[in-house]
């Protein structure tokens, strides 16, 4: 079967620093990929490119075997293939209302441009209390994203995603700064996103949340992937030897 | 405190503001019952507020996008002069309308420009065009005012700010279409949803698809068109046009939108709190004299009651977050 998405030899150079040296990477239907890196490795660079925030200098970039060509690729393109990401802070309104929020830059509206807001307030509820099945006492359509805590803020992105029908979805460190409860509840979001036949590529530092949720593991160092790990072949302890190994 | 119910507590703000209304008017009621117990000083405030209040409504989505507005008074002068000149020349006033609105319009693209095209944050950006457009009017005008006595006997003038039936002001009737057709835009039109994502956060709504540059642009030359709107209906009020119209609405403006609960960050701020902060700023200087009280204590009143306002809307908003 063709994979989802397949880089070969990309590179990315800022100025005379080279964030990545030719980075060789498949992402398979309905797999969870986990990409563990140390801090500048050239993992958010990474990201950056695959969700078209940033262009790649050099190498090339399938997506369901087809190829993409970097100067028009953009973050709306990629979304439209079905990529989206979830960033840490860059994904949610805090003060707008929950179903702003879902539905946000992507509205059901008439022709006039006026929103469906009871239409809308009853499927961003539908996603989040039966699909992913949030249950916090400050889940209401109408209250603001601020009143959601770290772990249901990145749920309402995943399930946003899933939502709009991404065939992958981008973590950009979901899990860090949360609370030990809140990352629970995040890897539980990520493993709704595989049962519903999703994609999701994972990138974290820590490998126990890791661990829990991917298929697979690409270490990477230095612009470069060092390592892949099988889930079969993986343990904590074995992840934890490669990434030694590769820093 | 016990929590409160979530149409309570989602829109504490709004809440509040009503009860600092309520209690200003149960108190010039009180104080002052021959006036305020009739209707002639309502009507009165239906003629007087809606100049002001306009700008105010348009100038909540420009805050709510994160933008500030400080030549809005200048522009108005200009829309003014644009109407009495067109009027002048063709003897419609209509088309003088017309000629302000546009004016305003391109007056507030220049910001856009200034703000979205050269980065420059809008509240330094229109400390320049606030010189630029009063000095460009003035110039134009030779420093001297435009009598349009004649206007008073055109049906547009009776349309825009007649007295209907021989006591509605008009004035109030085209207030409350534009008050409604912002709350509209701001709360079900996905406009009014990117101006809110724009203003709360700019990085996420550009990665969510949305044309934040064309928002801001968007935003401002409505404010634009409303400033022309309110100068036009001020000309036709006064039968003339001024050189300095507009100098006194900088600070009813901004008291509203901000007593009315609207962020200066940007991101959160309501219609209805904007309306019912230009119902209080306008009504308290007649509220105050008709208490007995001497035209001295307006400014003083109107600092208490700002005050109250913002520091209530403050609190308000650490207690719903926390």
């Amino acid at each position: 079967m063709t994979p989802l998405i397949t880089l070969s030899q990309i590179t990315k150079s800022y100025g005379h620093v080279s964030a990545l040296k030719g980075i060789d990477m498949t992402l398979h239907e309905n797999e969870i990929l986990g990409i563990i890196g140390d801090n500048g490795a050239g993992k958010s660079t990474l990201i950056k490119i695959l969700s078209g925030v940033e262009k790649f200098d050099s190498g090339q970039m399938f997506f369901s075997g087809k190829p993409i060509s970097s100067p028009t690729f953009s973050v709306s393109t990629a979304r439209k293939m079905g990529i989206e990401t979830v960033f840490q802070d860059k994904s949610l309104g805090e003060s707008q209302s929950i179903w702003r929020n879902f539905f946000m830059g992507r509205h059901r509206k008439n022709a006039l441009g006026f929103i469906r807001v009871r239409h809308e307030k009853k499927e961003a509820m539908r996603v989040l209390t039966k699909i992913l099945g949030m249950d916090g006492v400050g889940i209401s359509p109408g209250a603001p994203v601020s009143v959601l805590s770290g772990g249901e803020r990145q749920g309402l992105a995943i399930g946003r995603a899933m939502y709009f029908d991404a065939r992958v979805v981008i973590m950009d460190e979901p899990t860090t700064a949360l609370a030990v409860r809140e990352v629970g509840k995040v890897l539980g979001f990520v493993k709704t996103l595989k049962k519903r036949g999703k994609s999701g590529i994972f990138i974290s530092h820590n490998l126990h949340h890791v661990h829990e949720v991917a298929d697979r593991f690409l270490f990477i160092q230095h612009g470069k992937v060092m390592a892949e790990v099988h889930r079969k072949d993986a343990s904590p302890e074995i992840l934890i030897e490669t990434l030694m190994k590769c820093s | 405190m016990p929590p409160l119910p979530n149409f309570i507590k989602f829109n504490s703000l709004q809440w509040a503001i009503s009860i600092i209304f309520i209690i200003l008017l149960l108190s010039f009621m009180t104080l002052a019952p021959h006036t305020f117990l009739h209707s002639r000083i309502y009507i009165a405030y239906l003629s007087t507020i809606p100049f002001a209040g306009m700008i105010a409504v348009a100038m909540t989505l420009v805050v709510i996008t994160g933008e500030i507005d400080l030549s809005f008074p200048s522009v108005m002068a200009a829309c003014g002069f644009a109407h009495a000149t067109v009027y002048a020349a063709t003897g419609s006033p209509a088309l003088g309308l017309v000629a302000a609105m546009a004016t305003g319009a391109l007056a507030r693209a220049l910001n856009g420009l200034l703000v979205v095209g050269f980065g420059v944050p809008s509240i330094i950006a229109t400390i320049g065009t606030q010189f630029f457009w009063r000095g460009l009017t003035i110039l134009l005008a030779g420093g001297l005012a435009l009598n349009m006595a004649e206007i008073r006997d055109t049906a547009f003038y009776y349309v825009m700010v007649g007295r209907w039936f021989g006591w509605l002001p008009a004035q109030a009737v085209w207030f409350f279409l534009l008050t409604a057709f912002s709350w509209l835009l701001l709360n079900r039109h996905v406009f009014g949803d990117h101006v809110r994502f724009c203003g709360d956060n700019a990085p996420a709504a550009r990665m969510m698809g949305i044309p934040v540059a064309r928002v801001r642009v968007g935003v401002f030359v409505f404010m634009g068109m409303v400033t022309g709107l309110s100068g036009a209906m001020v000309c036709m009020e006064m039968a003339s046009w001024w050189p300095t119209q507009g100098e006194g609405y900088m600070l009813l403006v901004f008291a509203a939108v901000f007593v009315g609960g609207t962020s200066v960050f940007g991101g959160k701020g309501t219609i209805y709190g904007t309306l019912i902060g230009a119902v209080i700023i306008g009504m308290i200087e007649a509220g105050i004299i008709s208490c007995g009280l001497s035209g001295l204590w307006t400014r003083m009143v109107y600092g208490i009651v700002i005050m109250v306002s913002v520091s209530s809307h403050a609190a308000l908003t650490k207690y719903s977050k926390g």
